[in-house]
C-alpha cells in the first residue's frame, strides 16, 4: 500500500504569532498552552495542559479512562472550547474561531472514533463520498478519489455495502477512508482499535503509519499497550487531566495505583 | 451553492423521505389529518355562509306613499335612498307592476274579474340592503322621510340572519383555534420521534465539515415534500366526499334543497387549496427546520 498524494494544505492567519505567550515555531501545527476544561459538574477533566505537537510526527496519547483523552480530542476539534488557556491548531486560535468558520477549520482535520460514525443508510463508497460533497469536489474528481483511497484502505469492491454488512475492521477501514479522502493536515483518532481484535487493530495501526510517512500529523489515543510499546512512536501520558509524561520512542507506562 | 450540490441536496431530500419511512408516514398522517379537519369545518362553514348571504340579499324593505304624492317627489325620494350607506340598491314598482306581481302570485285565472287595477296607490320602493344588521337604522332614518305613508320591514329575518352570522364567527374562530392547537401539538410529538436518528446524523456530518446550511438543506426539502404530500391528501379526499355529501344530504332531505344553495366544489377549493398548501408546506418547512437547527451546535 502506498499514499502519495497527502500533502500539507493547512490555512494560515496572518496574525500566527500576536496572541500566543510563546512564540510558536513554524514547524509547529498544534500547540495547547495551560489548557484547562472542566465540565459543569466534577473536577476539571484537563488541568493546565501544555503540549506542542510538530508538522509530520505521529503521537500516541495514553492514559486511564477518565484522565482526559477524549477531552483533549474535543478540544481540538473545536467542539469544545477550554475554560483556560489557548490553543492554536493549523494557525487557527480556537478560542477565536467563529461558529460558522467551524466547518472550515473542521475540513482540515482526518477524524476518527471507536464506534465508527458511518451514516447508517448509505452505502460504503456514498460515506466516503460525502466528505468530498462537503467540500464541492467535481464529480469527476470524487470518482477517482474515492476508489482511489477505499483501495488503500483495502476495501476495494465493498462501495455497495452498508456499515450494517461489514465487520468492525471494515467499518473503521471506511471511517479511516472519509477521515483521508479531502488530505487533512492533522488525523485524530480517538481509540480507533477500542472495539477491533488484535489482527484489525494492528492493520488500523500500521495504516495510521503509513498515513503519517506519507506527511499527515497523527495523534492516536489508545489503551493498546502492545502495539504503543511495539511502534516506537512519541507517548504522552495523562492523567487526571495533566500530562505525567511526554516521551519520544517512549512506551506505556503502568499505573502504579 | 453548485449545482451538483442542489442536485445532491433535492436527491438526499427524497431519499430521507424513504430512509425514515415510519417518521415520513407519521408526519404525513397528522399533517393530512389537520388539513382535513381543516377542510371539511372550511366547507361546512362557506355554505353555511353562503346560504345566509343568499337569505340576506332577499331581505328587503318596502315603501310606501302618501296618497297623490307628486311623480317628482317619488324620484326625489329614491334619490335620498339610494345615498344612503346601508343600501346596496333601489327598485321602483310601479302600480301596475304590483298589481301583476299579485295577480301572478295569488290570483292566477281569477285575476280577470278585476277591471281596474285595485292597488291603484300601491307604487312602491324596495330596497336591497348591503347588511341586515343596518335595517333598524334605515327604518329609523325612512320614518323622517316626508311622502312615506308606510314602512314595511321583515324584522324577525334580519335579527335572525345577523344572530345567525355572528354565531358562525365565533364557531369559526373557536374550531380554528382548536384545530391549530391540536396540530402543533401532533407536529412537535412527531417531530420529536424522529429527532433521535437524526442527531446522530447531523453530529456526523458536522464533525466532518458540513456547514449547517448543507447539513439542514436535505432535512428542508424532505419536510416541504411531506408537508406538501399532506396538504394534496385531504384536498383529494374532500374532492371524493364532497358530492356524495351534497347529493345524500339533497336526496334525504328533499324540502331543504331549496332553501339550501350548496357552492360548487370550485369555489371551496379556490380558497382551500392555496391555504391548505401553504400551511403543508409551512408546517413541514418550519418543523423541520427547527428540530435540525437544535442539533446544530456541534
Ligand atoms: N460531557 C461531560 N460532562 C461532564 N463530565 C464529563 C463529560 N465528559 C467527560 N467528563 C468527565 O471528564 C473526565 C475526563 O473524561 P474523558 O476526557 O472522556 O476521559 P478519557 O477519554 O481519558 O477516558 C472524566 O472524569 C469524565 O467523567
Ligand atoms: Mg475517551
Amino acid at each position: 500500500m502506498n499514499i502519495k498524494y497527502l500533502e500539507v494544505n493547512e490555512v494560515r492567519s496572518s496574525n500566527r504569532n500576536k496572541k500566543m505567550t510563546t512564540p510558536v515555531s513554524e514547524n509547529e501545527i498544534i500547540t495547547l498552552e495551560n489548557v484547562s476544561k472542566a465540565y459543569s459538574t466534577g473536577a476539571p477533566a484537563l488541568n493546565g495542559v501544555t503540549l506542542h505537537i510538530n508538522r509530520g510526527e505521529f503521537v500516541f496519547i495514553v492514559g486511564d479512562s477518565g484522565s482526559g483523552k477524549s477531552t483533549l480530542i474535543k478540544l481540538l476539534l473545536r467542539e469544545l472550547t477550554p475554560t483556560e488557556g489557548n490553543i492554536r491548531v493549523m494557525g487557527y486560535d480556537l478560542n477565536k474561531l467563529r461558529h460558522r468558520k467551524i466547518p472550515k477549520f473542521r475540513r482540515n482535520l482526518g477524524i476518527v472514533f471507536q464506534d465508527f460514525r458511518l451514516l447508517k443508510d448509505r452505502n460504503v463508497y456514498e460515506n466516503v463520498a460525502f466528505a468530498q460533497r462537503i467540500i464541492e469536489t467535481p464529480t469527476k474528481e470524487m470518482k477517482k478519489n474515492v476508489p482511489s483511497i477505499l483501495a488503500t484502505v483495502g476495501l476495494a469492491g465493498k462501495y455497495k455495502a452498508k456499515p450494517k454488512q461489514l465487520s468492525g475492521g471494515e467499518q473503521q477501514r471506511v471511517a479511516l477512508a472519509r477521515a483521508l479522502v479531502n488530505k487533512p493536515s492533522i488525523l485524530l483518532a480517538d481509540e480507533p482499535t477500542g472495539n477491533l481484535d488484535p489482527k484489525n487493530s494492528w492493520e488500523i495501526m500500521k495504516l495510521l503509519e503509513e498515513i503519517n510517512e506519507a506527511g499527515t500529523t497523527v495523534l492516536v489515543v489508545t489503551h493498546n499497550r502492545e502495539i504503543v510499546n511495539a511502534m516506537q512512536k512519541r507517548v504522552v501520558t495523562m492523567k487526571k487531566g495533566v500530562i505525567v509524561s511526554d516521551e519520544e520512542k517512549g512506551g506505556y507506562i503502568d499505573d502504579e495505583d | 451553492m453548485k449545482i451538483r450540490t442542489f442536485g445532491y441536496t433535492l436527491k438526499q431530500g427524497f431519499s430521507n423521505i424513504f430512509r425514515n419511512k415510519w417518521f415520513s408516514l407519521a408526519s404525513i398522517a397528522t399533517i393530512s389529518a389537520c388539513l382535513f379537519l381543516f377542510g371539511i369545518f372550511y366547507a361546512i362553514v362557506a355554505n353555511f355562509q353562503n346560504i345566509v348571504k343568499t337569505a340576506e340579499e332577499g331581505v328587503s324593505v318596502t315603501v310606501y306613499f302618501d296618497e297623490g304624492i307628486s311623480d317628482e317627489r317619488i324620484a326625489e325620494i329614491g334619490e335620498m335612498i339610494e345615498k344612503r350607506v346601508e343600501v346596496s340598491k333601489v327598485v321602483y314598482v310601479s302600480a301596475e307592476e304590483a298589481w301583476e306581481g299579485f295577480k301572478t302570485e295569488y290570483l292566477g285565472e281569477y285575476a280577470d274579474g278585476f277591471t281596474e287595477n285595485p292597488l291603484a296607490n300601491s307604487m312602491n320602493y324596495q330596497i336591497y340592503l348591503n347588511d341586515v344588521s343596518m335595517q333598524s337604522a334605515l327604518v329609523t332614518y325612512l320614518e323622517s322621510v316626508e311622502g312615506i305613508r308606510q314602512i314595511n320591514k321583515s324584522e324577525v329575518t334580519a335579527t335572525m340572519l345577523t344572530g345567525i352570522n355572528a354565531l358562525i364567527g365565533y364557531i369559526s374562530i373557536g374550531i380554528i383555534a382548536i384545530l391549530l392547537a391540536v396540530s402543533i401539538f401532533l407536529i412537535s410529538n412527531t417531530v420529536t420521534i424522529g429527532i433521535s436518528v437524526r442527531k446522530e446524523e447531523i453530529n456526523i456530518m458536522k464533525y466532518i465539515g458540513a456547514t449547517d446550511f448543507f447539513v439542514r438543506s436535505p432535512f428542508v426539502i424532505e419536510g416541504i415534500i411531506i408537508g406538501l404530500i399532506g396538504a394534496v391528501i385531504p384536498l383529494g379526499a374532500i374532492y371524493l366526499l364532497y358530492h356524495q355529501v351534497i347529493e345524500f344530504v339533497v336526496g334525504r332531505y328533499a324540502m331543504l334543497s331549496q332553501l339550501l344553495n350548496f357552492l360548487p366544489i370550485e369555489t371551496i377549493f379556490k380558497v382551500l387549496t392555496p391555504v391548505s398548501v401553504i400551511v403543508g408546506v409551512g408546517i413541514g418547512f418550519l418543523g423541520s427546520i427547527t428540530t435540525v437547527r437544535k442539533h446544530l451546535h456541534v
